[in-house]
């Protein structure tokens, strides 16, 4: 026997115009059978418009342990919302 | 409330006491983030196991798919058959982010050492069998399984809000099946209500032993794997079972079967641990039979994985080249 096969990360686009989001993972020899996998696993029912697969290697995430500092920033900087500034009463400003 | 137990094995107290702190505030928690050992094994074995009945739970009713009584029900019954597939594959996929290789666990059920729903060792010896499966079996799966939608642990609970979808389908061809037969000839009824009796009981199995006698229910509800114990669930699935029968004109096959009206849960006999035992240990009707199509099936398509190996080897050869 050969042993697993290599995994692969799925997304999957819903819709036309939305983005492609992550469904799940096959196992797949190579990419175009991962994708044929992916179809049959995750869009038996016509879920998606285009698929994605990635060697699951491939993939490089952040860690949770430095959740904290790493996305820190991000979290501080109140003034890259709207909400931060003032605006005239009675002056509509867009949504 | 039962005594908390004491995650064995080298975890830091100070880590446990942040993780259950988590599943306190409702947190999802994701593979990469630090979880007890023993949440993972019980992820783990809980996970490969539903993984496992899903695989195994294409036997009884591939038994029936040559033999469906029309083409219309030929179609639903593969439809079905291959989303039981997927199932077991997106449960598969989502245990493997646990760090088990899917390749493991299913040497863990090819050699009989994994355990899966005891339901499936049950013989399917009528076409009302499909019928009673769809209803039954997949009516009991589904409310366990969107209670398992909220599991603590990500990967399981996304699989679970996929599968949720997918069964309503499952449960509704069933009663279907039922219903038309019900309202059959006297033979075709008849065939149904055998097919009741025969499935009721050990559907009510399926959620496993009572909450005070389950080994593992405690553990399980504290770290909110399981939202709901499995009597709980239980009684959830008799009350929405039982005036379905009764819709096609069908009897339960208990005759203490009575409403409380107080409550409103619909009470009934006790249920037989000593048959569930014996199939968990592997002596139901049909364990042998299923581990070895099982076998079977997995050696058969050999070749299959074989050549597509070699079809992606020459590929790769070829675009190096």
């Amino acid at each position: 026997m050969s042993g697993q096969w290599p995994l692969w990360e799925v997304f999957t686009q819903p819709a036309d115009g939305s983005p492609h989001e992550h469904a799940g993972s096959v196992h797949a020899p190579d990419a175009e059978m991962a994708l044929q996998n992916a179809r049959d696993v995750y869009t038996r029912r016509g879920e998606a418009v285009s698929i994605w697969v990635v060697p699951s290697s491939a993939i490089t995430a952040s860690s949770p342990a430095e959740a904290g500092p790493f996305f820190d920033p991000g979290n501080d900087k109140p003034y890259r919302h709207p909400q931060f500034y003032k605006v005239p009463r009675g002056v509509k400003s867009e949504e | 409330m039962s005594e908390p137990t004491q995650p064995k094995g080298s975890d830091d107290p100070a880590q446990v006491a942040a993780f259950e702190a988590r599943i306190a505030r409702g947190e999802t928690i994701e593979p990469k983030d630090w979880m007890p050992e023993r949440y993972r094994r019980q992820l783990v074995r809980m996970m490969s196991q539903h993984a496992h009945s899903e695989v195994v739970g294409m036997l009884p009713e591939g038994n029936w798919i040559t033999r469906a009584p029309s083409l219309r029900r030929k179609i639903s019954l593969l439809a079905k058959v291959q989303d039981e597939a997927g199932h077991g594959l997106y449960i598969y996929c989502g245990t493997e982010t646990l760090g088990v290789d899917r390749a493991e666990l299913i040497d863990q059920l090819l050699a009989g050492t994994a355990k899966y729903s005891s339901i499936f060792n049950y013989p399917t010896l009528t076409w009302a069998d499909m019928g009673a499966i769809g209803w039954l079996v997949d009516g009991a799966a589904i409310v366990n399984q969107t209670m398992l939608a909220h599991a603590s642990f990500g990967p399981y609970a996304r699989a679970m809000v996929r599968i949720c979808k997918e069964e309503n389908f499952h449960k509704r061809q069933g009663y279907e099946i039922m219903a038309t037969l019900a309202a059959g000839t006297p033979a075709q009824k008849a065939m149904a209500q055998d097919a009741l009796d025969r499935w009721w009981w050990p559907s009510l199995m399926m959620f496993g032993p009572s909450d005070k006698e389950s080994p593992n229910s405690a553990e399980l509800l504290r770290w909110k794997i399981k939202q709901k114990g499995n009597d709980e669930l239980r009684q959830r699935f008799v009350n929405l079972t039982v005036p379905q029968a009764a819709a096609i004109g069908l009897h339960i096959p208990d005759p203490l079967l009575t409403l409380d009206k107080e409550t409103g849960d619909w009470e009934f006999g006790p249920i037989d641990w000593n048959e569930f035992m014996q199939v968990i240990s592997g002596n139901g009707p049909c364990n042998r039979e299923r581990l070895a199509a099982r076998r079977k099936a997995h050696a058969d398509g050999a070749w299959v994985r074989d050549a597509a190996v070699a079809h992606a080897a020459k590929d790769a050869a070829r675009s190096a080249a």
